[in-house]
């Protein structure tokens, strides 16, 4: 039925099975929509998030999708800037997995906070000392910098190319594109770094607070670290779990291997800084605000085990299995590899946002918990289906991955 | 024309531990006078707003040796305030006239980045629209506006009241206000006279003398914030309870 929108020479499957494909998921994004919508409607008291837990599951969504998303300006970095044109077999899927994850996060955003129709004050009037409005610039900027990146991908579509001022407006947007790679580059370090400076300022929160250098807390640079280590790893993680569904080839091992490999060698270094600000904070830093910081960890299920799982298991083992080059040549490994890299971040924004708020300041206040309410969990599904349906549509009918049709005869 | 206009100055208080009985009356005066709603009926103790919280703590021991203290704790008025850097859009202020730390609600895009910065949790939200029986409108405040749903509130050490003062000291003449003039609710309700307020910059208020008596000290020193709020009490293992290291945890008994 669509398969004249379908890039030719490569195979996709009926319209009937993708149309099955997509049924679920779009469930799935009809059930957050109506949980957006009271979430607007009735306000935040739909929201498990209270006076102690000001920040909860969204806020940690949007850092993980964000740390995730850098695939896209880290792999654009490493094609058109240091020129490894080997991953122009990916750059394509990269871009549109960033645009879903920025687009996913700057949603959810809207939804979050009190007062969404007022958004546009922090261009109007902006605080200029805060992290946050770094974020909202850079965020804002670079979402259209995605978008951009995106046209030309849309506008290669087989029906779309016959209209000849698309194509030339293709080509005109195609020689732009080591700009926005520049672009998006610069924007993405500085909103990563601000995400983790987010935290890394708060001198209330002896959790989260960091020294640093000048005005940048390490939660900077090691935000902007940890992310440009796992982009390249959600980029492999997603382009074999999209080859395994789809059943079909979609680029050569050999683009496995150089993600796993840039992927490992980033994130030995972050663990290592990681490792070395860990014993600054817990010996320095923390006791300076006055806080013993075995207590940190005296709240369950916040446990040291928390720390070890993060900077080991979700750092070091992946970091390890990426560098070793008989590892890499097995997919299994690369998987297992990306998928640790990949819950990693996670753990640690889950960890920055969640434990920083339960750990109580105050020594008469209670520790609390915090579970969030299905409203906030179906607006948070709602971005996956959102992601899956956009990811999906963009496979079938655009080239999100130029070695496919070679690949093929294979 | 020369303004009648107040010169600078540092409000602050101190709360004497030693006298306050937990009544809650301070919390209680304070929601009064500034237009906070009544808990919706699905609201709870941690999405309830109040700008002056009444915790229970004590020393950790078994009876007959428990002793108990309550704090009242509202925004501490910083000198370096971790809320104010943080704001994406300037929606807190501080005051160079009076070095009171306020919130702007209509400016507030409700993000709650301030609240996540404040290690007093000082500040709340209005995660309802804010809703009064019918008839009890009536009692609300004139002189202070009512929160909308989706932005962050908190104390400002009873601004519609300096104003008043202002206004007051401006009609007279005069350039300094009458410290008997302004005085925020809660230290007016305290039946104990609990609470000194006054402008620590004046030398012979009680505020700066109480601020500077040997059993006086702030909550969370060493995290530099520099609170303008005092606590005093003769009892030492209160004043060691200000500090974080303090591995004693009770349940907050009252709550405004």
């Amino acid at each position: 039925m669509d398969s004249s929108l379908i890039l030719r020479g490569v195979r996709r499957c009926s319209t009937k099975r993708f149309l099955a494909w997509l049924a679920p998921w779009a469930v799935m994004a009809g059930i957050g929509v109506f949980a957006i919508g009271l979430c607007l409607v009735k306000g935040l008291n739909q929201t498990n998030m209270d006076n102690r837990f000001a920040f909860g599951l969204w806020i940690f969504l949007d850092l993980a999708v964000i740390a995730l998303g850098a695939g896209a300006f880290f792999t654009g970095f490493l094609l058109y800037i240091l020129r490894r044109d080997e991953l122009r077999a990916v750059i394509n899927s990269a871009v549109v997995l960033g645009f879903i994850c920025y687009s996913g996060a700057v949603l959810v955003l809207a939804v979050d906070v009190g007062q969404p129709l007022r958004a546009w004050f922090t261009f109007w009037h902006p605080n200029v000392h805060s992290m946050l409005t770094e974020v909202t610039f850079c965020i804002t900027v670079y979402l259209t910098v995605l978008a951009i990146e995106y046209l030309p991908i849309v506008l290669k579509n087989r029906q779309l190319r016959k209209v000849p001022s698309f194509l030339v407006f293709e080509g005109e947007l195609h020689k732009l594109m080591p700009v926005l790679a520049a672009v998006g580059t610069f924007l993405s370090f500085f909103h990563q770094g601000s995400l983790g400076g987010l935290y890394g300022v708060l001198q209330g929160r002896p959790f989260a607070f960091r020294d640093g250098f000048a005005i940048w807390p390490t939660t900077f640079f090691l935000f902007i670290l940890s992310a440009i280590a796992t982009g390249p790893a959600f980029v492999l993680l997603t382009t074999s779990i999209v080859s395994k569904i789809s059943g079909a080839r979609l680029v050569r091992h050999g683009v496995y291997e150089l993600l796993a490999k840039i992927s490992g060698w980033l994130l030995i270094i972050y663990v290592g800084l990681k490792s070395v600000d860990t014993i600054v904070w817990l010996n320095q830093t923390a006791p300076r605000s006055g806080i013993n910081p075995s207590q940190f960890y005296a709240w369950q299920p916040f446990g040291t085990w928390v720390l070890i799982v993060e900077i080991v298991l979700l750092g070091l083992v992946p970091a390890l299995i990426f560098m070793s080059p008989a590892r890499r040549r097995s997919l299994p490994w690369l998987l297992t590899g990306s998928v640790l890299a990949c819950l990693g971040v996670a753990l640690n924004r889950l960890v920055m946002t969640i434990q920083t708020l339960a750990v109580p300041t105050l020594k008469f206040e209670p520790f609390m918990t915090y579970w969030p309410s299905w409203q906030e969990v179906a607006t948070f599904l709602f971005v996956i289906a959102y992601g899956v349906i956009l990811y999906s549509l963009s496979f079938r009918y655009l080239r999100l991955f130029p070695q496919e049709r070679e690949m093929q005869k294979y | 024309m020369e303004s009648a206009e107040t010169t600078r100055a540092r409000f602050a208080m101190v709360i004497d531990l030693d006298r306050c009985n937990g009544c809650g009356a301070c919390a209680t005066a304070c929601a009064v006078e500034n237009n906070v709603p009544p808990a919706r009926p699905s609201a709870n103790e941690r999405t309830g707003l109040t700008w002056q919280r009444v915790y229970r703590a004590s020393n950790g021991r078994q009876f007959p040796e428990n002793r108990s203290v309550y704090f009242p704790v509202s925004c501490q008025q910083c000198e370096h305030p971790p809320c104010v850097s943080v704001c994406p859009q300037n929606a807190v202020d501080v005051s160079p006239e009076t070095g009171v730390v306020s919130q702007i609600p209509v400016r507030c895009l409700g993000c709650r980045y301030c609240m996540t910065a404040c290690p007093y949790h000082a500040r709340y939200f209005n995660w309802f629209d804010p809703k009064w029986p019918d008839g009890m409108e009536t009692t609300l405040n004139p002189d202070v506006s009512v929160r909308m749903r989706g932005v962050v509130e908190k104390c400002n050490f009873c601004h519609s009241r300096w104003q008043a003062a202002k206004a007051k000291a401006a009609a007279a003449g005069k350039r300094d206000l009458d410290p008997a003039d302004y005085v925020p609710a809660c230290v007016e309700a305290c039946p104990e006279k609990a609470i000194v307020f006054g402008n620590l910059d004046d030398p012979r208020s009680g505020v700066a003398k109480s601020a500077k008596s040997a059993n006086a000290f702030r909550l969370l020193e060493k995290l530099g914030t520099e609170p303008k709020v005092f606590y005093r009490s003769d009892r030492a293992w209160v004043r060691r309870l200000a500090d974080a290291d303090v591995a004693v945890q009770e349940k907050e008994a009252t709550r405004g």
